[in-house]
């Protein structure tokens, strides 16, 4: 293979990865370093700084105590609706996708290839082709603004991607296990409960965190079928940085970015291995 | 050929259809909601793009007369020269940064596992947050620009959110930034996947590792290369979150994307008909880049299939 001996080549290859991955982490930085300034210190400089000494209470403020419009309950109430929103379409969606792609994959029945590939579709379909359906379907059913209208839209549309990964792990699984475990009278359920999810670990983790991460990082559907108290915290954002316009508190706002992102990123540090196999499960259909 | 084991002699009696109620029920109900949904909602969506529709979805018909209102309005044209220029110019960026970072990463260096982390996490955060962090970063009066001021260098200018014809820059910055990491995966996924006999073949015929690199290994990754470009413009026309926190269209309207002038017509100026027929612009747009990439795909498929 290549070579593996010290050259300045190489010292070359590791300065310009070491330059690039510190150019990718500096925003991070930035955000965190000034999420422990105070406003004042962040106003009389630059956004880039170290900070003078810790400012936690930013983080205090930002959690429970800052105005968004008229309400000055922190970015606290807004998490709690990502939080509502996405744990439960998280698990709806990874269920239903889980039984599904069994279906197609080794259920098998009429019309199965068709419907999947009609389901797949929805990857591709863009979310403004079906922004007013939704509107007036949430309209009609009462649903509009509320929490339970954002995990039925985050439900149904998580399907194309659940159904996909769990079809295209069960597809492996040889079709003569299930054969042989319907001669000796085991049904759908069966099945499923007893063969399918004890095989199904792996590809679960890489849909719940794929779903997860998804659902709490949307945007568009959140800040057009929610307003005020209902909105979830990456249209909360949106707000909090329109609200402060003419008094910026960048302190705050940085801290509030940071708690907002936390959930995602924390199950990337953990799980990042799942995220990325999720990622180019995605892309090599 | 599915049936072997289900197939009994004609049709299934009346009461082996009921027991096997709850089974129907949740094979179909789930992925009928889900295809259904897709199919019904664009058909909706197209039909109110041919009505009249204001406020409220009303029927009637006006031909294209929806299309050719968003297509000689100044947002669209603004939008739809932008997504030209950022499309491309995000493409090829993170493309080329993708393949860097992957032929570096591939170089057997220490630390591999944590630098690739490090490249792929901004994926994991939301584009309003990293629209926001940016918006802050390159804001001449708080970010880079004011840093440098701050420094003693006062004659440094790096304005681009605020300058109308550079704004879209910032836009293909902080993409490149977030998603560069997704190339560089499957670039990489790519690199490790060549076979080493050719590699081996190659270099016992004396090849250098650049000529190894170009002959051998970069040719092996145009698939990938393919799809890659395929993922990022279909990225690349549905881009909301991130014009949306970053410059939100501004300055003006010279960061204005298709996306946004959806979002536009339908909720702020409440023109659904012609909401709807922006909508299925954007759609044709992406069909565009999509077919071909379908058939190519079938193509391969077919002629894999035929060897």
């Amino acid at each position: 293979m290549r070579e593996r001996t010290f050259a300045p080549g190489r010292t070359l290859i590791y300065f310009i990865v070491l330059l690039i991955a510190v150019a990718w982490l500096a925003p991070l930085a930035v955000v965190v370093l000034n999420s422990l300034r105070t406003n004042e210190e962040i106003a009389q400089g630059s956004m880039i700084g170290w900070p003078q000494h810790l400012a936690w209470s930013n983080y205090a403020a930002a959690w429970s105590g800052f105005c968004v419009a008229e309400t000055c309950a922190g970015i606290r109430p807004y998490m709690l609706n990502s939080a509502l929103v996405t744990i439960p379409a998280t698990v709806f969606s990874t269920l239903l996708g889980a039984v599904a792609g069994y279906a197609v994959s080794l259920w098998r029945f009429r019309g199965d290839n068709w419907i999947y590939g009609v389901v797949t579709l929805g990857i591709f379909l863009p979310q403004q082709m079906r922004l007013l359906p939704w509107t007036i379907v949430l309209r009609d059913t009462g649903l509009m603004n509320t929490l339970t209208g954002l995990v039925v839209i985050h439900t149904i549309q998580g399907l194309s991607f659940t159904t996909l990964f769990c079809r295209n792990y069960y597809v492996a699984i040889p079709q003569e296990l299930i054969r042989a475990a319907r001669i000796d009278g085991a049904g759908f359920f069966r099945i499923f409960w007893r063969i399918i999810l004890p095989l199904s670990p792996p590809i679960l983790v890489v849909t719940v965190i794929w779903q997860f991460t998804h659902i709490w990082n949307e945007f568009l559907y959140g800040v057009t079928f929610t307003t005020g108290q209902q909105q979830p915290v990456t249209a909360a954002l949106i707000a909090l940085s329109a609200a402060v316009a003419d008094i910026p508190q960048h302190g705050v706002q940085s801290a509030a970015v940071i708690i907002a992102a936390l959930p995602t990123l924390l199950i990337y540090l953990f799980g990042g291995r799942y995220f990325v196999r999720g990622l180019t499960a995605g892309a090599v259909k | 050929m599915n049936f072997a084991v289900s197939t009994r002699q004609g049709r299934p009696a009346a009461s082996e259809v009921l027991r096997r109620l709850p089974e129907y029920l949740t094979i179909w109900v789930p992925l009928l909601l889900s295809a259904a949904h897709l199919i019904a909602f664009s058909l909706w969506t197209v039909w109110i793009s041919f009505t009249p529709s204001t406020l409220v979805p009303v029927s009637g018909w006006v031909g294209l007369r929806n299309y050719s209102a968003v297509a000689a309005s100044r947002n669209w044209q603004i939008a739809f020269d932008n997504l030209l220029l950022f499309g491309s110019a995000f493409v090829l960026l993170s493309l080329a940064a993708g393949l860097i970072l992957a032929i570096l990463l591939d170089q057997r260096i220490r630390g591999e596992n944590v630098l690739r982390s490090v490249f792929l996490y901004p994926l994991a955060v939301s584009f309003v947050v990293t629209g926001t962090v940016w918006s802050w970063l390159l804001n001449p009066g708080l970010g880079i620009e004011k840093l440098v001021h701050d420094l003693g260098w006062t004659s440094f200018r790096f304005d681009w959110l605020i300058d109308r014809d550079m704004a879209i820059w910032t836009i293909v910055i902080a993409a490149i930034w977030q998603s560069s990491g997704f190339a560089m995966a499957l670039f990489l996924a790519g690199l490790r996947s060549v076979d080493s006999d050719l590699i081996k073949a190659a270099q016992i015929d004396g090849a250098g590792p650049v000529r190894i690199y170009r002959r051998v290994i970069l040719p092996t990754l145009w698939p990938i290369t393919i799809t890659v470009i395929v993922i990022q413009l279909q990225f690349a026309i549905s881009t909301f979150d991130l014009v949306r926190a970053l410059t939100n269209g501004g300055p003006g309207i010279a960061t204005q994307l298709p996306a946004l002038v959806v979002y536009d017509l339908m909720f702020q100026r409440s023109l659904l008909g012609r909401g709807a027929a922006a909508a299925v612009l954007m759609l044709l747009i992406l069909l565009a880049v999509l077919l071909p990439y379908a058939a190519w795909r079938y193509i391969q498929r077919r002629r894999t299939n035929h060897a």
